[in-house]
């Protein structure tokens, strides 16, 4: 049973379809790519799928069909998106983001948050410094080791990250890069959406190239990292950004 | 103005402000979470003392037939939810069979607490029934629908209650007298209510995390969604817990301001006003605002009787102008 199977995705704004007709799917264990130029349809991709765009086709979570779906009834199931804009609670602290986000579970009565959250402190030693600091006056990078930290505190069986590396200088993107190496071998299945081609198929097991919405490539990530095509597309530009 | 005049309008001007202050932190509160203003609040406040009027008189309350009504309205919108629509059934026969109780002599006391139960079961059911269904409506009709409903609703109190106006009685009678000033016993039991439910509110939004998510869904809708927060759960909780407060409030003052349905509109105008001074986001702000409000409210009803209101109102305009000044050095946050 796949952790995630997504079949026809369309995604529509009106009159322009940002996604068309697009498959693919996650497997237990796994960590996959979707990597594209801006406005590929990526991030529209994710939205859709979560529920906060309306979108046709099918989506299965678990071997179960989805079709009305939302944000917070998939988070309750352990679908957690870390988005964009990482959609932070800014005016709270940092520790209270990160216990709201295992409020499902806090709701439930479940045992081991206290855990988690020494496990995510642990993993993210800054957030441990600036616990008792508001998220909103936080560097960037410290933003996105949040925003990926209260999706790990709702305990995720199926992560969804768009665009970790936005905005951020490449030493930070190392070392989140590295972190999402760690929860990889934690067994934790990743769907990473990303414009550092390179970084993402260095991580991903499986990779889908899309362009203007649509599928035009998928294979192994150690596939795609040799294919001529992405390496003129994507990897020739986008590597040297990364290095620079 | 000598002393006495002074420290009159002062007492009349605190007891007010405290009353638009909880008026006010409702505001703030269901703003926050829902981006609706709630103008029935006041309306909301207005049922509960006059259903107890009724109550005592040995009349059954029609607010209790309106409360079931919109109970039983929800229970058919979440019919899908089979569980929960029955729970709505039985709780709008549970607000029924309270009425008949508190109009058939049930003792006092139990008849204030059963009308302030009546009452409460309006409030998450007005956000379900009337501003749910519009998950992206703007502030703009969110106000719309806000002010209709507060005239559909204060039209529903003259029919429910009449035009008379009611004095029921106070939880503590008599007077105590503080220098030269003697206020009614009742006046305490407002403060003592204020200060306990402002305090319980600080403790709720800082200390449990069921608070700091409707907090959270206040800061970051989309952020609170992916977190599992259910806007639409936070947005009940936050008309339920700005009703309760609303109907506690006017069971307080009723004895001491008379009830009528036309009670409700100037006090929540008066406790918007004071929230606007917070710019309907800072909820010490808004209780500071409320005590400007009320003592500004105290000491014009002496100079100037005739223009209290307008001088209360006319403080909206330099309020208002500088919050506009402030909006655009931001940048202009509004959506």
């Amino acid at each position: 049973m796949s952790v995630l199977e997504v079949e026809h995705l369309t995604v529509r704004y009106g009159a322009v379809e940002a996604v068309r007709d697009l498959s693919f799917r996650v497997e237990e264990g796994e960590v996959v790519t979707l990597i594209g130029p801006n406005g590929a349809g990526k991030t529209s991709t994710l939205l859709g799928l979560v529920g906060l765009v309306a979108a046709r086709g099918s989506v299965r979570y678990r071997g179960q069909a989805q079709p009305h779906r939302t944000p917070e009834a998939l988070s309750a199931q352990g679908l957690v998106l870390v988005p964009e804009k990482r959609e932070l609670f800014a005016s709270l602290s940092v520790e209270d983001n990160l216990l709201l986000g295992a409020f499902q579970r806090h709701q439930r009565r479940e045992s081991g948050i206290r855990a988690d959250l020494e496990w995510v402190y642990t993993l993210f030693p800054r957030l441990l410094e600036r616990r008792t600091q508001f998220a909103g006056t936080m560097s960037g990078g410290e933003q996105q080791m949040l925003a990926i930290g209260r999706a790990l505190m709702a305990r995720p069986k199926l992560l969804l990250l768009d665009e970790p590396s936005l905005g951020l200088a490449p030493l930070i993107v190392r070392e989140i890069f590295d972190i999402l190496g760690g929860l990889k071998r934690e067994g934790i299945p990743i769907l990473l959406v990303e414009q550092n081609a390179r970084m993402a198929l260095g991580l991903a097991d499986r990779g889908y190239v899309l362009e203007a919405g649509e599928l035009v490539m998928e294979g192994r990530a150690q596939d795609l990292l040799h294919d001529p095509r992405v390496l003129e597309s994507y990897l020739g530009l986008r590597g040297k950004e990364a290095e620079a | 103005m000598d002393w006495t005049i002074f420290s009159f309008l002062l007492a009349d001007g605190l007891q007010n402000g405290t009353i638009y202050a909880l008026l006010a932190l409702c505001l703030v509160l269901v703003f926050a979470v829902t981006r609706v203003i709630l103008v029935p609040l006041g309306e909301l406040l207005m049922f509960a003392p006059l259903s107890y009027a009724l109550l005592l008189q040995g009349q059954f309350p029609g607010t209790a037939w309106l409360s079931a009504a919109m109970l039983v309205a929800w229970a058919l919108l979440d019919r899908n939810r089979l569980r929960l629509a029955l729970a709505l059934l039985l709780l709008a026969g549970v607000v029924l069979g309270l009425a008949y109780w508190g109009s058939h002599g049930a003792p006092g006391w139990v008849a204030w607490l059963l009308a302030v139960l009546i009452v409460l079961p309006m409030g998450p059911a007005t956000y379900r029934l009337f501003f749910e269904p519009l998950p992206h409506g703007t502030v703009l009709v969110y106000l719309i629908l806000a002010v209709g409903l507060h005239f559909v609703y204060q039209g529903l109190g003259l029919v429910f209650f009449g035009p008379e106006q009611y004095r029921p009685p106070a939880l503590l009678s008599g007077e105590a007298s503080l220098g030269t000033v003697p206020l009614p016993r009742q006046v305490f039991v407002v403060y003592a209510f204020a200060f306990l439910a402002m305090l319980g509110l600080y403790l709720f939004f800082t200390r449990s995390l069921y608070g700091k998510a409707l907090r959270a869904c206040a800061v970051n809708r989309l952020g609170a969604r992916i977190s599992g927060i259910n806007p639409s759960e936070a947005g009940r909780v936050a008309f339920l817990l700005a009703t309760a407060i609303a109907a506690v409030s006017g069971m307080l003052i009723a004895p001491l301001v008379n009830a009528a349905y036309f009670m409700g509109f100037l006090l929540g105008l008066k406790g918007f006003v004071a929230g606007i001074l917070g710019g309907l986001i800072s909820y010490p702000m808004a209780v500071g605002g409320a005590l400007v409000v009320g003592l500004l409210e105290s000491y014009s009803s002496f100079t100037a009787s005739a223009y209290k209101e307008a001088i209360v109102f006319a403080l909206l305009l330099p309020v208002l102008f500088w919050r506009s000044l402030r909006t655009l050095e931001l940048g202009g946050e509004e959506e």
